[in-house]
């Protein structure tokens, strides 16, 4: 069966279990709509964290990124892994035992105020927007190469699935959706790991391959020295060292990780566990379902580029195989014979290169390349699919929450019943789902960049405003919305210069301290905690219920009841 | 809970979150970042090690560090619940 078949069969069944799931698990109250009715075991929680968690960026692009930049790949990994450590042991166990169903909430009740609430609800609202907006088209690449739809069919096809569970179930929808989709993105993304590793180094353990012996079939040596001398060869900058300066990648890792601990609709799946206990334990569970893809997306990466250069380098344009072909319609693989001799110089240098491979694709491509079965094929497609569509729900999810409940429900109508407030929920994620789509038919950059800035706008909103708020009782809403505005303001003017306003000056002479966009949100981290703390410092302390609740938050055991 | 064990509980949970910090940071920012290159020039198998460490090692440290953490809570959640409810006969049974 040609590889079309069998993407649609694998479409078609992972898409109808989502359905089914969402059918059987419709909410009836807003607090099954908001956290899951509160009672998710930590396991599913777990499951359903990493798969939340795990984007079409992890999946697609984040391999590829790696087998690009090599060591510099390195911030992706230790940052989107190491925030977890952040969000277990300052964040998860606390907001939760404080009991409330959003981010914003907390915010609202911790700051006493209604404009520190509503300022949380608008970083909330574009953190997700932006994030959102790469997960659609994360499934439109996907669509347009192997349902051969077109792009923006792909997208609306995305947004019809996302939009029908999403609406129908809220939060418990949602879960078990993103727990099944967590089987199937991580089956999709070890079988075709596993089969190649074996290929090249007869290590079935892609993480223990990563550090062998290639076979004698890939010439011998160790693949990473392998991969060293080939990139030499070619004039591409050695896999094994970093090229971008140390302080740069310091910050763009702190900024990963302080965003990931921040990240609205990730913080939110720890408000649907029975207790703190298990709020803790699915942490525990999150991180270890989402390091089995972190450790072994590098070997991938590295597997990936060996096998790209052997396959293309020197090789005769006309003997390329199907997949080479049917990238290039996409566009997102172009050669251009400078020299017209037919055959592929892929090198470093730009003036000689004739190859340009985008590295959004290497995941999806890397199991043809390495001719596998159709079949795996087309499950590296369903798992991709199930990595946006999960992503993309946990962020309306969001959006609607902010909305719903945090703008209206608690600030500007506060006397709408339970079932209206059920009704605009569900009306408000419609709308984000056609926005979304929207922006990711008609947004410009790459899918791990535009994610990358969703990142760096958390990191400087949310996650010193929740930190202080545990462990600084002093600390008051002067300070917090203070260092809101400047940390989100700072990040947000930073990036929206360089990539937007004046694109030419992006380079390392003209950013600040040497901190490229994709890092500055840490620094609007430390902008905003720096400027908490003063603000807080000459402003009246908070009140003595509000210290009170924060002195109960700090006690063992379970939560105040909501 | 009295104010004075709800305090000492808080305090020994401060120095365990910071302790792990403290390897988190020294794993991811230290070994994995600033002194990348100088470990480096240790290799074992195809690795090298602050290479290793960067891709690989750093990831299963956090997972270790969360484990530990977990296991660590819960024993002190449960020493802490213990004393207040031992003492607790006549007294408030506020915050448990």
């Amino acid at each position: 069966m040609s590889v079309q078949i069998w993407t649609y069969i694998f479409v078609a069944l992972s898409f109808s279990l989502y359905i089914g799931i969402a059918i059987w698990s419709r909410a009836g109250s807003t607090k099954e709509f908001y956290v899951a009715g509160g009672g998710v075991p930590p396991l599913a929680n777990g499951m359903a964290t990493a798969a939340d968690w795990m984007s079409a960026a992890s999946f697609i692009s984040m391999a590829g990124l790696i087998s690009f930049l090599g060591r510099d790949g390195t911030f992706y990994l230790m940052g989107w892994t190491g925030g977890y450590v952040l969000l277990a042991l300052l964040l998860a166990p606390y907001l939760r035992k404080f009991g409330k169903f959003t981010v914003p909430d907390f915010i609202g009740d911790r700051y006493y105020s209604q404009t520190a609430r509503l300022i949380a609800v608008f970083c909330a609202i574009s953190v997700s927007f932006v994030y959102v907006c790469g997960q659609m088209q994360g499934a439109g690449i996907v669509f347009s190469r192997f349902l051969e739809v077109d792009f923006t069919t792909g997208v609306l096809i995305g947004m019809a699935i996302v939009f029908f569970y999403a609406v129908l179930g809220g939060m418990k929808g949602i879960t078990y959706t993103q727990v099944a989709q967590y089987c199937v993105l991580i089956f999709a993304f070890m079988v075709p790991a596993i089969f190649i590793s074996i290929m090249m180094t007869g290590q079935a353990v892609p993480q223990i391959g990563f550090g062998s012996e290639l076979t004698e079939a890939y010439g011998g040596g160790y693949l990473l020295d392998r991969l060293d001398g080939l990139s030499e060869q070619l004039g591409f900058a050695t896999y094994t060292e970093g090229q971008r300066s140390t302080q740069d990648v310091f910050f763009i890792t702190a900024a990963l990780m302080f965003g990931t601990a921040g990240l609205p609709h990730v913080i939110i799946r720890f408000f649907t566990v029975p207790n703190v206990r298990d709020a803790r334990k699915s942490a525990g569970y999150a991180l270890v379902f989402i390091a089995i893809l972190y450790t072994t997306a590098p070997a991938v990466a590295a597997f990936a580029r060996t096998n790209l250069i052997n396959t293309v380098s020197n090789a005769e344009y006309s003997a390329m195989p199907e997949w080479f072909s049917k990238w290039e319609d996409t566009g997102l693989i172009t050669f251009d014979d400078k020299n017209n001799d037919g055959i592929i110089q892929y090198v470093g240098d730009p003036e000689i290169n004739e190859l340009n491979v985008n590295r959004d694709i290497m995941v999806l491509a890397n199991p043809e390349i390495a001719e596998l079965p159709a079949w795996v094929v087309a499950l590296v497609v369903a798992g991709a699919l199930a990595a946006a569509l999960s992503t993309a729900a946990g962020l309306l999810l969001v959006i609607s929450t902010s909305v719903a409940h945090d703008m209206l429900k608690r600030t500007f109508m506060p006397n709408i019943s339970e079932r209206q407030e059920l009704a605009c929920a569900r009306i408000s994620i419609f709308i984000a789902v056609l926005v979304a789509g929207y922006y990711g038919i008609n947004a410009p950059a790459y899918v791990a960049q535009v994610v990358a800035f969703a990142f760096g706008l958390a990191a400087a909103s949310f996650f010193p405003a929740i930190v202080l708020g545990i462990f600084q009782k002093r600390m008051n809403k002067e300070g917090a919305i203070a260092g809101m505005l400047v940390g989100f303001t700072f990040t947000a003017a930073y990036i929206i210069y360089f990539k937007i306003i004046n694109p030419a000056a992006d380079s390392a002479d003209n950013w600040l301290l040497g901190i490229s966009p994709e890092g500055i949100g840490s620094l609007g981290t430390v902008a905003n905690l720096l400027v908490a703390l003063a603000v807080a410092r000459f402003t009246p302390e908070p009140p003595a219920d509000v210290q009170e609740i924060i002195e109960n938050i700090r006690l063992p055991g379970e939560a105040i009841p909501r | 809970m009295s104010d004075s064990s709800a305090n000492s509980y808080w305090k020994a949970n401060i120095r365990l979150v910071l302790s792990l910090l403290f390897v988190w940071f020294f794993i991811s920012f230290g070994c994995g970042i600033l002194f990348v290159d100088a470990l480096d020039t240790v290799r074992f198998g195809g690795f090298k090690l602050g290479f290793w460490i960067a891709q690989q090692g750093s990831i299963f440290v956090f997972v270790a560090l969360i484990l530990i953490y977990i296991r660590a809570m819960d024993k002190l959640d449960a020493k802490y619940t213990l004393d207040s409810s031992s003492e607790s006969d006549g007294a408030s049974q506020e915050g448990s």
